[in-house]
């Protein structure tokens, strides 16, 4: 356990309730994949092999639960000068992995609409152009299918476009670039072509940000064969999958989460890259696995603390890799627990839900001992109004009643 | 009408003799095996916002023999593509290049197997142009293992990574975006290198190729785009007596026959290359529609091979130093849109043929050859055979090699490094694991 990094204990980005932290130490008996990669200073860490401290903090008795769980600044909780590595917010990792992986090789570019002089419309790339030039960060016009086929034009002669699309919806209108060209062309052409792009935004349901600007897009990329998709929910993981992503030689969709940047938490100083085929294990637990992803993963935290409450021991794991799925571990969860809730943000039909259902149903049918429960949002657009936004999504009380249905 | 017809053969007679005005303007000096020659080009450069090139084109003997030879091999590929799709062993799409070869040749002479092309799916003579070979061609059609996209990319997706040839595109359009990228990748790395991007006059009308040209002139992008204008429809606009920009390229006055004006309407609706271009184009003066990147037209002579050249170097020039250009080429294609399209719905055979006589690519070079006694009319045959062996024995050989293995539908999904499992359509019995 030498070589792991001490246990981030999620900082709560919940508004008002105790901060979650996984109290126990991790089974030594979980089976570990080897870590994929080991280079100098590079610590490829294992997602679900944290050590998480027991931290004194101040109790509260009130178990209020808060929807729309997001991230607030800081927290109670207190940093100690002691602890290693440095805080930062989740787009401040964002950029940082960015940073580096742009320092590190120079074929790594970034495009998109105000990445450049202004900074970035979620500061991912602030200060990123005056440090690093005109021609590596480039802004772009409003024209996603156009620079988002230009920067896999680009990575077709080996350059590592980073293409930001300023909100993912917005990369709906490249759509056809995405599928044909950055999925398919490595297999069209025998394997002549590699695309190793990295196409990346926030999506999810914001803040009354209206339907059109609250698309969760990973449900139709979904299918597109030859491209890897990836949600990150933390500081840290956000900045490892980052890194991961720049380096993978394939086209990688990176989905954020708008509600998520302000996130904030402590990360290790040492570089560090992870895996993108990996899911991590967020609370370890007896009764059920509790699959999620991105804005969800808090909302399944703040109920899996009633749930202890009531005296039930979830799972959780936050699958982060949307395709591949990382059915070997969930498949290790599975075979432990005998029960599956998904919890995710897509819509009902033909969401990441729908098919890791399938995937579940098909490859650990006898490991169940009910069927598979799917917690996703509803199947309409999102309203303006706050309250009946607030009802499209999944919260917390749901997921607390599904987890008492399935554990009956 | 009478009127109109008359004034058609007068243009006819004028323009379709372009050979005696080249003929005329050669210089005299005499041949050796590799003097350089000047050859004026049978038609001006009509350019938009920039200079146009200079009439007067250098070559060499040698030069014109290859182009000579290339074409003929262009040409024969795709007529026996076309016996292939017939005889079934050819299946889907297949779209030849037939009559609109000089375009291929012409800009390889030009340019350097670093510099980047990009085109559509009408792929087979520019791939073959960029190094690849007859047995790749066929195998790649016929869907065997030989081919170069190892039977997975069909005709087309025609790529070539070491000849700088980026395919081989099906969604109409959507290389123009790509070509941009490959010229960004290009100014990225200081390659003092150019890309082609080839479109069609119906991708010509596509969003994304504004947007792209747009980010290349504000980037100042070595990419220039070149418009293969191999519309039909010029007759209509001329007859209809049109405004004065249309006349202008609808020089290209075929014979006309009233009967057909009416019912040459968007008959053939493959991909939207059977509808009337001014019906598709409320501009169709492509090499303008740049406006602020500048632009050239080479009216005619997208069948000159010469020209072709000398406009793609010019191009090369000028992009190097002053950003994206628009290159539009007249053009001519032989075949209907695709095999699916007889072509023959919105022209006439005496149409087609006409064009064969007068504006034939391969026709021109060997006049050419011809009258600079370059090669003897016994030699041009003999190339033309040989070809035409290369060809029959390329096919055979493709005949022979083996379809695909069943592992190779799940080879290349990804680049090494996944081990994700994937499932046939069953998800029980074909299991394989992605490597």
């Amino acid at each position: 356990m030498a070589t792991l990094f001490q246990g981030l204990g999620l900082v709560t980005p919940l508004s008002s309730s105790n901060s979650f932290e996984s109290n126990k130490l991790l089974h030594p008996s979980r089976t570990c994949r080897s870590i994929s990669e080991r280079k100098d200073g590079i610590f490829v860490v294992r997602s679900d092999a944290r050590v998480s401290q027991l931290l004194k903090r101040r109790a509260r008795t009130h178990d209020l639960l808060v929807t729309n769980a997001v991230a607030t600044q800081g927290g109670s909780f207190v940093a100690s000068t002691s602890k290693p590595g440095h805080e930062l917010l989740l787009f401040e990792a964002l950029r940082e992995g960015l940073e580096e992986e742009m320092e590190r090789d120079p074929c790594v570019c970034v495009m998109g609409e105000d990445v450049g002089h202004y900074g970035g419309s979620y500061k991912v790339t602030k200060d990123l152009a005056t440090k690093f030039g005109d021609l590596r960060v480039l802004d772009t016009p409003i024209a996603e299918n156009s620079f988002t086929g230009m920067g896999i034009g680009a990575a077709m002669t080996g350059l590592r476009p980073v293409v930001e699309g300023m909100n993912m919806g917005f990369l709906l209108l490249a759509f056809n670039q995405i599928s044909n060209n950055c999925g398919m062309l490595h297999y069209t052409s025998g394997g002549q072509f590699k695309i190793p792009i990295v196409i990346r935004g926030p999506g999810g349901v914001g803040r009354q940000l209206g339907a059109e600007h609250s698309q969760r897009l990973e449900s139709y990329f979904q299918s597109i064969p030859g491209i890897q998709m990836v949600a990150c929910s933390t500081p840290y993981n956000a900045k490892g999958l980052m890194k991961a992503a720049i380096r993978s030689e394939n086209p990688v969709i990176l989905f954020e989460h708008v509600l998520l940047y302000n996130l904030k938490e402590r990360i290790p100083d040492e570089e560090y890259v992870l895996s993108l085929e990996e899911a991590e294990m967020v609370r370890p637990g007896e009764h059920v696995t509790i699959l999620t992803y991105s804005r969800m993963r808090y909302h399944v935290m703040q109920a899996a603390k009633t749930l202890v409450n009531k005296g039930y021991d979830p799972e959780v794991i936050d699958i982060r890799s949307l395709k591949p799925f990382d059915l070997h571990t969930i498949g290790n969860s599975v075979k432990k627990t005998h029960r599956v809730l998904i919890v995710e943000e897509c819509m009902r039909t033909g969401g990441i839900g729908a098919s890791l259902t399938a995937a579940i149903t098909e490859n650990f049918h006898d490991y169940l001992d009910a069927p598979v429960v799917c917690l996703s949002s509803q199947d309409v657009p999102t309203p303006y109004a706050g309250t009946l936004e607030e009802w499209t999504v999944v919260q917390p009380p749901q997921i607390v009643t599904a987890v008492e249905q399935l554990c009956q | 009408m009478a009127l109109s017809r008359l004034s058609h053969r007068a243009i006819g007679s004028n323009l379709f003799k372009p050979f005696a005005a080249a003929a005329a303007a050669v210089s005299s000096r005499p041949i050796s095996s590799d003097a350089s020659l000047t050859i004026e080009t049978s038609v001006p450069f009509t350019a938009h916002n920039c200079d146009a090139p200079s009439r007067s084109v250098a070559t060499s003997p040698s030069e014109l023999l290859s182009f000579f030879r290339d074409m003929a091999l262009m040409r024969r590929m795709e007529i026996a593509a076309d016996s292939l799709y017939k005889a079934k062993l050819i299946r889907g799409f297949c779209h030849l290049y037939d009559g609109q070869e000089a375009v291929a040749v012409g800009m390889e002479a030009a340019i350097t197997r670093r510099d980047c092309i990009i085109t559509a799916y009408r792929d087979h003579c520019t791939f073959l142009g960029r190094g690849g070979t007859l047995l790749e061609v066929f195998a790649e059609l016929m869907g065997r293992r030989d081919g170069c996209s190892k039977g997975k990319g069909g005709s087309m997706h025609f790529y070539r990574k070491e000849g700088g040839f980026y395919g081989g595109h099906g969604i109409v359009g959507a290389q123009v975006p790509l070509g941009c990228g490959l010229a960004f990748a290009q100014k990225y790395s200081k390659d003092e290198t150019v890309t082609f991007a080839l479109y069609g006059d119906g991708a010509a009308n596509q969003g994304q190729l504004f947007e792209a040209l747009n980010i290349a002139a504000l980037w100042d992008l070595p990419a220039i785009l070149v418009c293969e204008n191999n519309h039909f429809v010029s007759v209509l606009v001329l007859t209809l007596g049109l405004e004065n920009s249309k006349l202008e390229y609808s020089i290209i006055a075929l014979k006309l026959s009233f009967g057909r004006i009416k019912c040459s309407l968007g008959l053939v609706n493959t991909d939207g290359m059977g509808t009337a271009e001014w019906r598709a184009a409320k501009s169709p003066a492509y090499y303008k529609r740049g406006d602020y990147v500048p632009g050239l037209k080479m009216l005619v002579d997208g069948m000159d091979v010469l020209a072709v050249k000398q406009a793609c170097k010019f191009a090369k020039e000028h992009a190097l130093k002053n950003g994206p250009l628009i290159l539009e080429m007249d053009t001519y294609r032989y075949h209907g849109h695709s095999m699916s399209d007889p072509g023959s719905t919105y022209r006439t055979r005496d149409e087609i043929s006409g064009v064969r006589q007068e504006r034939d690519p391969i026709e021109r070079v060997r006049k050419l050859l011809l009258s600079h006694d370059i090669a003897s009319e016994k030699d041009l045959k003999d190339i033309e055979k040989e070809v035409r062996k290369e060809v029959d024995d390329a096919i055979a050989k493709a005949k022979e090699s083996p379809m695909p293995d069943p592992s190779d539908l799940f080879t290349n999904v990804y680049v090494k490094g996944l081990g994700v499992e994937a499932f046939g359509a069953d998800r029980k019995v074909v299991r394989a694991t992605l490597p």
